[in-house]
């Protein structure tokens, strides 16, 4: 049997922290519960992080967003500011798991699982998200791409918790974009996604571009020669073939149940093909 | 340890070990086996409870979390005698085949009408796409969740 603890308050998790060393930490339980099930993960103890409410929620701080890191997917999609500020990030949380599980996973946990198929990495890496770390007594911030290290590894030093996220608010991206390609709309874990961030004139003219792959790398992939491509010119075909080129190039995926390397190189590809559908 | 807790309406108190899956909990300690276990692994919606209103997986859910919480079986939707209008749609327009995503199927439907009680046909399907069917094909599980949203803008125009 193990234990598990529901700490109610910061000071509360801290002490339990301490004592219990071997402890890993969830939230929703979507991920770790199914990889302890599974064998794959050995957790004495667990910690669970659902009932405290400095994780939760989510603020307007001045030009930024805090989301807590224990919020839900769902309590995400139900947030005005979210729905105002970030659609990119709301794009995303839509398509991941079902109804079930974006009531209990949180954007947290969907960090500190750094899968390369997590859904709300590419958007957080292309608005430079940046992580909030808490340790008793101490507090940093990491840009998300510096946090994840690899699939399923991340910077989360012993005995600290990602408490929060900090997004500059995308003040002049008019054009946001999230594509995904699964086998299936819900429950279908990802192929192929993109996100897209992109200020384009009112000629359609692109000023600057962030692009981030998922599924197709050992974490999110990004290609600057891609978004080279399409700065200082319109979203013509032409242009989105050269920069889906560039794309094809810079991704590195894996064959496995779900997809074969080359389908989601082609696919990376083409996921550009579709921006012009939703200019402006 | 106790793990208190409203159960179906009632408080109950019962003993069990702490990383108990709550599915375990309430299919083997309290005996309540409408809930069922599909996957195990929060990919077919067989286990669907309500924790405080909302839908959940009680196989990714551990003894320890349903302290305090009101939690809605199968077993506990209707509040009274008969049955809930839900389970009447779906006998009635024949959306149960094997059955055995039936309870989960109709606990989601019942999260998305608290929410959204009169969505249209792409809503619903949305709604319940966490909850997998192998038999069905879906169409008159949608058909039988339409007939209670139906009820409901029927009661709103008449009142």
């Amino acid at each position: 049997m193990r234990k598990v603890f529901l700490p109610r308050n910061m000071g509360e998790l801290w002490s339990i922290m301490t004592d219990e060393p071997a402890a890993r930490v969830y939230a929703g339980g979507t991920d770790l519960l199914v990889s302890m099930r599974s064998g794959a993960v050995v957790a004495p103890v667990l910690i669970c992080l659902e009932r405290l409410p400095e994780l939760q929620g989510v603020r307007e701080e001045g030009g930024e967003m805090w989301l807590g890191a224990a919020t839900t997917h769902a309590a995400l999609l139900r947030n005005p500011l979210v729905a105002r500020h970030l659609p990119l990030l709301v794009q995303a949380v839509r398509t991941l798991g079902s109804p079930p599980i974006r009531n209990m996973g949180t954007i947290g946990g969907n960090v500190c699982t750094a899968s390369p198929a997590g859904d709300t990495l590419p958007p957080l890496y292309v608005l430079a998200a940046e992580v909030e770390l808490q340790h008793a007594g101490s507090r940093r911030r990491l840009p998300v791409r510096e946090f994840i290290t690899g699939p399923g590894q991340t910077r989360l030093a012993a005995g600290e918790i990602l408490t929060g996220i900090h997004i500059r608010k995308p003040v002049e991206a008019n054009c946001q974009r999230f594509e995904k390609i699964g086998q299936r709309r819900a429950l279908a874990c990802c192929i192929a996604s993109l996100a897209a961030l992109l200020t384009l004139t009112p000629a359609g003219v692109v000023i600057s571009a962030r692009l981030a792959w998922g599924s197709v790398g050992p974490t999110v992939v990004e290609a600057p020669a891609a978004e080279a491509a399409l700065t200082g010119s319109v979203l013509s075909r032409d242009t989105l073939n050269r920069a889906a080129a560039f794309a094809r190039q810079a991704v590195a995926p894996i064959d496995d149940i779900r997809a074969s390397a080359a389908y989601r190189r082609e696919v990376a590809g083409n996921l550009l093909l579709r921006l012009p559908q939703v200019q402006g | 340890m106790t793990v208190e807790f409203n159960l179906n309406g009632r408080k109950i108190s019962v003993n069990v070990d702490p990383d108990r899956r709550a599915v375990d909990v309430l299919r083997e300690e309290l005996g309540l086996t409408g809930t069922k276990e599909g996957c195990g692994a929060g990919e077919c919606g067989a286990c669907t409870i309500l924790v405080d209103g909302v839908n959940r997986l009680s196989c990714l859910m551990l003894a320890a979390q349903l302290a305090g919480r009101e939690i809605t079986t199968i077993e506990g939707l209707s509040r009274d005698e008969g049955l809930h209008p839900l389970q009447d749609a779906f006998v009635k327009h024949g959306a149960v085949q094997c059955g055995f995503c039936i309870p989960g199927m109709i606990l989601g439907a019942a999260a998305l009408l608290r929410e959204k009680p009169t969505p249209t046909r792409d809503e619903i399907r949305q709604g319940i796409s966490g909850n997998l069917c192998r038999c069905t094909g879906y169409q008159k599980i949608v058909d039988a969740v339409t007939e209670v949203t139906r009820a409901v803008k029927e009661e709103g125009k008449s009142s």
